[in-house]
C-alpha cells in the first residue's frame, strides 16, 4: 500500500515539468504538448485522492478532464494549422500581432 | 514491495519522458516521449484500481490525442524549426517563476511540517466492478454534466473544422 502522498508528490514534479515546458519553449506545438503533462498532473492528483476515499466521483472528473483535453488539443491544433498557413510560423515570439 | 517498485518504476518513467518531452528540438521526437509519459500515468492509474480511466488513457490519449499531434507536427515545417533556438527570449523569468510555483507547492505539503493532512478514510469498501460503479456515477449523479461535455465536444469539433479550413467566407 503506497501512501497517497507519494501519489501527490510525483503529480506536483509532473505539474511543475509542464509549467517550465509552457514557460520556456517557443514552439507552439511543445508548449500545447507541455499543457497536456498539466492536465496528466491533475488526474494523477484526482485518480489518487478518489482511490483514497473508496469513492469513484474522482475518476468521474478525470474523465472530464480528459474530455476538455481532447477538446482543448482539437481546437489548438486547428489554430496551429490556420496560424501555420498565413503566417508560416510556429513560433511563440514571432506571433506577436496584438503586441504594439 | 513490489507495488512500491513498480510505482517509482512508472514514476521515473513518467518524469524522464516528461522532460525529455519539453527539452527535445524535433517536436516528433517531443510527441513520442509524449506517448511513453501518457502511457506511464496510465499504469499509476491501473495501479489505483482505476481499469476504466486506464482503458480511456491509451484509446483517448495515447491512441488519439498524441497521433492527432504527430498529424500536425508533419503538416508543419520541421526543417525550420530544428535550425532555431528551443527556448524563448524569458526563459530565465520563467525558471524563477516555475521555482516559485516549485516553492508553493512543497511549502503547501510541508506546510505542518508532518507532510500532507489527509483527513481519515471512510470506512467503506470500494466498489468491486470499477467500471460500472463508474459507469453508475456518469449516468446517475452526473447525468447533466455528460450532456454538457458532449455539447462542449460537438462544439470543440465544429470549432477545429472552422479553424483548419481553407478559406472563411
Amino acid at each position: 500500500m503506497i501512501p497517497t502522498e507519494y501519489y501527490i508528490y510525483l503529480a506536483g514534479a509532473l505539474f511543475t515539468i509542464g509549467v517550465i515546458g509552457v514557460l520556456t519553449r517557443r514552439n507552439v506545438l511543445i508548449i500545447l504538448m507541455s499543457i497536456e503533462l498539466i492536465l496528466n498532473a491533475v488526474n494523477i492528483n484526482l485518480v489518487a485522492l478518489s482511490h483514497y476515499f473508496k469513492s469513484v466521483d474522482g475518476q468521474v472528473f478525470a474523465i472530464f478532464v480528459i474530455t476538455d483535453a481532447a477538446a482543448e488539443a482539437a481546437v489548438g491544433l486547428g489554430l496551429i494549422i490556420a496560424l501555420f498557413r498565413n503566417k508560416e510560423t510556429v513560433n511563440a515570439d514571432e506571433i506577436d500581432l496584438l503586441k504594439w | 514491495m513490489a507495488e512500491l517498485t513498480t510505482f517509482i518504476i512508472l514514476g521515473l518513467f513518467a518524469l524522464v519522458a516528461a522532460i525529455m518531452v519539453i527539452t527535445r528540438r524535433n517536436a516528433v521526437h517531443s510527441a513520442i516521449w509524449l506517448m511513453i509519459t501518457l502511457f506511464a500515468v496510465g499504469g499509476i492509474f491501473l495501479m489505483q484500481h482505476a481499469e476504466f480511466l486506464f482503458a480511456v488513457q491509451v484509446i483517448l490519449y495515447v491512441g488519439g490525442i498524441t497521433v492527432l499531434f504527430l498529424f500536425v507536427v508533419m503538416l508543419v515545417d520541421i526543417d525550420v524549426q530544428l535550425k532555431q533556438a528551443r527556448f524563448a527570449r524569458q526563459w530565465h523569468l520563467a525558471l524563477v517563476t516555475a521555482f516559485l510555483v516549485v516553492a508553493q507547492l512543497g511549502y503547501a505539503l510541508y506546510n505542518h511540517g508532518s507532510g500532507l493532512n489527509l483527513p481519515s478514510r471512510p470506512m467503506v469498501p470500494a466498489p468491486a466492478q470499477n467500471t460500472q460503479a463508474v459507469g453508475m456515477a456518469l449516468y446517475q449523479n452526473y447525468m447533466l454534466p455528460v450532456e454538457i461535455a458532449s455539447i462542449l465536444l460537438l462544439v470543440a469539433m465544429v470549432g477545429a473544422v472552422i479553424m483548419a479550413k481553407r478559406k472563411l467566407e
